[in-house]
């Protein structure tokens, strides 16, 4: 035991989060007695005893469970092995459960925890469907419900769609740029450890007095400055998960920037590459503002101090500016990995190259220059500056623009192509071109101002959100999961249950988020727990069409599940695919590489004769074998 | 390269398309209109339903033309044409787009201005909200007030003059078209006239707490004789703690400061609520 202890792991995390409590807990007693105040006091929306512990005791456990073991050992000059692998790869499933710093077993980590999330939030949302099925109150009351969808979205945005996104990249990611690992792989291991800690204090909120938070997702203020403690869950919670959205975005970009293979510049980058530098572009810029904004709501309800109590001289309409100026690019960070693992997926599928591939990768910069300018557009009727509704107008429909130019790409790739529709990762592409289009369509409607003063804050705008975010996200992200399956796992999903998963998604989000937009239109609004009876029938139909698509999720569990442990050994490149995370064995090497690849063009060279994206480093260049012809005839 | 048979691919899409906006253009997607800013808006949303419904057709189109004509037939292994791009076609479906919104974002503008021009003989009514109860104020009938339901003449443009007592509310009328939140500490305005006698509600479409999806009030929209009446029928004035503006609200700050349930009743002196105002 006492070995144990001195051991990173567990047992040391667990002793490191007793600690971490005790130390935070006694700072707020020691400090309180020393300033003379009650050492013990309950009676406020403060609770610094419970506060200050929701800090420290997560920290107490990463140093007790390793996440920075190697940094103090050099920082306080003792010998440090910079070629140390000791915590790399896995050999068993009980490496899955250690600060590893292999990308690969990062990249399973986060998908597998990220998964987890989603049939949690998943689970809210049918609570949420169960209680709408009917007008009236039957199931929770009025304040679960709040907190329900609050935490759905959270979980959802924060715990889901950013972190799995992160994951699906942190595996594929530096195989594809011919990288043996990220650039910082400590820094990366510990970008996933933060998450499970914010998805436990988020879920903690519900077992605090007064209930989870229930400000919504956008946490307004002064609604959430006066809300009970679970808010502060919420506020604390968004640091941790944004810290490891952050760090992990400074680890793409590095990787990115510095660490591709000889030969691979920038305009022989695979889209996925491209989406994945985009989107690292605007987490770092954009998550800071969340952090902050949750920091001052935070400093507000504990430390009495004030930003947006008008009372005291603050600036209601101050909070979302600051909160939007993150979460709309964050809708991007939602959608612009997405894109690129579509790219990925259609290119291959339809044996073709991306249509205008340098256009696609500038349309992708061009969404990221332009989301740092349209966050407004959720504060149309917000009582902010009226000047400022035309211009924010104006930006906002032009980001249709290079996300048109996407979407035609794509269908361009498939004009004269192969297409081959058997694998379900296509089938959700396909899929994904057409829901997110609708969503792209609401968007610029809820884009145009007039129209936004009648739609906003209506049932119109959660189908639209859902519409982008469900069939934009998660389509893409089964889309990736399906595709990079074989690679992760060395063995081959069964497409059979996979075209049921994607059957019974399409039919369910079609049927849960299109009457959504009607009654939206019609008069209902949105984050309410009861409505209006005339919306009754509708919101049956909603929750009907909820509950299949819950329930076909577990189609998806199984054949992951199933097929993880039995399915037929997929070989390393069951799609014939280009790229370099094709070329290595199924799944790669623990280093990916014995030599660095060399790549020799461009990434999705279908239908040129003897085109090659990479030599593999274990191949005689001059002893290539020779070229097969091409079975179609090559352009007139 | 077989030649694309464009010219059936153009009527299939413009088929489509009007197909689709045919049938979508048939349903009253905003539900009855009672405002003069409904005709304006609605005119705007059934131009963007036919331009959504014709980009919907014309990805329809392509994607299943694409997915008929060039799906693999089994065992064909090969690939496809190696195409990279088309500078021309990515051009166009680069400034088309740009032409369409930049068209729709100035149609919006026109609409904006339209709807919120302001008539010189319009009426002020106050809208006060707090969780979870709308007041309402009438300042050119003396300050008279009513709880829970107002009323409006039809064919008078109103302004209304929106505060907030604790969180954000907002205030939307579905029939009206016109929605606008009320914040604490501002005066915000959303500009309206009415033109359908009638009985709608209110509905407070900002999270504000547990009583969120309950916070309505009834209008009435009535000729003018029976609005009169019925303003005739109000006594008192508006109570003094729901006329907090952001002003108003530093010099309250400054009476409690003197005393025990002050906000701030930790002993700074008076001019604190101006280093407040300051900070």
């Amino acid at each position: 035991m006492a070995v144990a202890l001195r051991q990173p792991g567990w047992y040391r995390g667990a002793l490191g989060a007793l600690l971490g409590a005790a130390f935070g807990f006694g700072l707020v007693v020691a400090l309180r007695a020393i300033s003379g105040l009650d050492v013990f006091q309950t009676e406020q929306t403060g609770y610094p005893h419970v506060i200050v512990p929701l800090i420290t005791t997560p920290f107490g456990f990463l140093f007790g469970f390793g996440a920075f073991d190697y940094w103090f050992r050099w920082a306080a000059g003792k010998p440090t092995v910079p070629e140390d692998h000791a915590n790399h790869g896995a050999t068993r499933w009980q490496d899955y459960f250690k600060f590893n710093t292999d990308h690969k077993v990062i990249g399973i980590q986060y998908v597998v925890t990220t998964f987890g999330f989603f049939l949690i939030g998943g689970l809210l949302a049918l609570l949420i469907r169960a209680e709408l099925a009917q007008p009236g109150t039957q199931i929770v009351d009025a304040n679960v419900y709040n907190g329900l969808f609050s935490t759905h979205a959270v979980v959802m945005i924060f715990l889901f769609i950013i972190p799995m996104f992160a994951g699906i990249a942190n595996y594929v990611l530096p195989l594809m740029i011919g990288a043996p690992d990220m650039a910082f792989p400590r820094l990366n291991a510990l970008s996933f450890w933060l998450l499970p800690i914010a998805g436990i204090i988020f879920l903690g909120s519900f077992l605090a007095p007064g209930g989870a938070f229930d400000a919504g997702w956008t946490g307004y203020a002064p609604l959430s400055a006066g809300a009970p403690l679970g808010q502060s869950f919420f506020n604390i919670g968004v640091q941790f998960a944004g810290a490891s959205s952050i760090a992990t975005a400074l680890n793409f970009l590095v990787t990115i920037i510095t660490m591709r293979a000889p030969g691979m510049n920038l305009w022989r980058m695979p889209l996925l590459v491209w989406a994945n530098l985009s989107t690292s572009l605007l987490v770092v810029g954009a998550t800071p503002f969340i952090a902050g904004a949750q920091f001052m709501v935070l400093f507000e309800r504990a430390l009495g101090m004030n930003f947006f109590q008008f009372l005291e001289g603050g600036d209601v309409i101050s909070y979302q500016h600051i909160f939007w100026f993150y979460s709309h690019p964050a809708v991007y960070i939602m959608m612009l990995p997405g894109f690129g693992i579509i790219s990925e997926i259609i290119s291959t599928h339809s044996r073709k190259p991306v249509f205008g591939y340098r256009l696609m990768a500038l349309a992708l910069i061009g969404i990221v220059v332009l989301s740092y300018s349209v966050w407004a557009h959720h504060m149309f009727v917000a009582g902010m500056f009226d000047w400022l509704r035309v211009p924010i107008m104006i930006t906002t429909l032009l980001i249709a623009v290079p996300t048109g130019i996407k979407i035609f790409s794509w269908l361009g790739t498939m004009f004269y192509g192969k297409i081959h529709t058997y694998s379900t990762s296509m089938l959700f592409a396909l899929g994904f071109i057409v829901t997110f289009l609708i969503g792209g369509i609401s968007g610029v409607m809820v884009g145009m101002v007039p129209l936004d003063i009648h739609m906003s804050d209506t049932y119109f705008i959660v189908a639209h959100i859902h519409f982008v975010l469900f069939g934009g996200s998660v389509f893409t992200i089964f889309a990736g999961i399906y595709h990079w399956f074989p690679k992760m796992t060395g063995r081959m999903y069964d497409e059979k249950l996979g075209r049921v998963h994607f059957w019974g998604t399409m039919i369910g989000t079609w049927g849960t988020f299109v009457p959504q937009h009607w009654i939206g239109l019609d008069g209902m609004p949105r984050r309410v727990a009861d409505y209006a009876s005339q919306y009754g029938d509708w919101n049956l139909v909603i929750s009907v069409f909820a509950f299949i698509l819950g329930t076909v999720q577990l189609v998806f569990v199984y054949n992951m599940i199933v097929s993880w442990r039995f399915g037929p050994k997929a070989g390393n490149n069951p799609w014939r695919a280009n790229s370099i995370e094709w070329q290595v064995s199924s799944p790669p090497p623990v280093f990916n590489f014995d030599q660095i690849p060399r790549v020799v063009g461009g990434p999705y060279e279908y239908g040129t004769p003897g085109a090659r994206h990479a030599i593999m480093g274990d191949e005689d260049e001059l002893e290539l074998p020779e070229p097969k012809p091409s079975t179609v005839a090559g352009p007139a | 390269m077989t030649r694309l048979p464009y010219l059936k691919l153009v009527l299939a899409t413009l088929a489509l398309g009007t197909v689709i906006s045919v049938v979508m253009l048939q349903v009253d997607w905003f539900g009855d209109a009672a405002a003069t800013a409904a005709g304006p808006i609605d005119t705007l949303m059934e131009f963007t339903i036919v331009i959504s419904s014709f980009v919907f057709a014309i990805v329809c189109v392509a994607l299943g033309y694409a997915l008929v004509k060039w799906r693999v037939k089994p065992g064909d292994e090969g690939d496809g044409l190696p195409i990279h791009g088309n500078t021309r076609l990515e051009i166009i479906w680069t400034l088309i787009p740009t032409a369409i919104v930049l068209f729709a974002a100035g149609y919006s503008w026109v609409v904006m201005n339209d709807i919120e021009d302001k008539q010189p003989d319009a009426m002020t009514v106050n809208v006060y909200s707090q969780q979870f109860a709308w007041t309402f104020g009438y300042p050119e009938a003396g300050n008279k007030w009513s709880e829970g339901e107002f009323h409006v003449p039809v064919d008078q443009q109103v302004i209304f003059k929106m505060h907030a007592q604790d969180v954000i509310h907002s205030f939307w009328v579905p029939e009206w078209r016109i929605k606008k939140d009320n914040v604490p500490g501002i005066t915000t305005e959303a500009v309206i006239t009415p033109n359908e006698v009638g009985t709608y509600q209110l509905i407070c479409t900002e999270l504000c707490g547990a009583g969120h999806a309950t916070m309505r009030a009834i209008v009435v929209v009535e000729p003018r004789e029976d609005y009169e009446k019925w303003l005739a029928g109000l006594d008192g004035e508006v109570p003094e703690d729901l006329l907090l503006t952001a002003d108003q609200a530093i010099e309250l700050q400054k009476q409690l400061q003197g005393t025990e349930q002050g906000i701030d009743s930790s002993g700074v002196d008076e001019t604190s609520a101006e280093n407040v105002d300051q900070s």
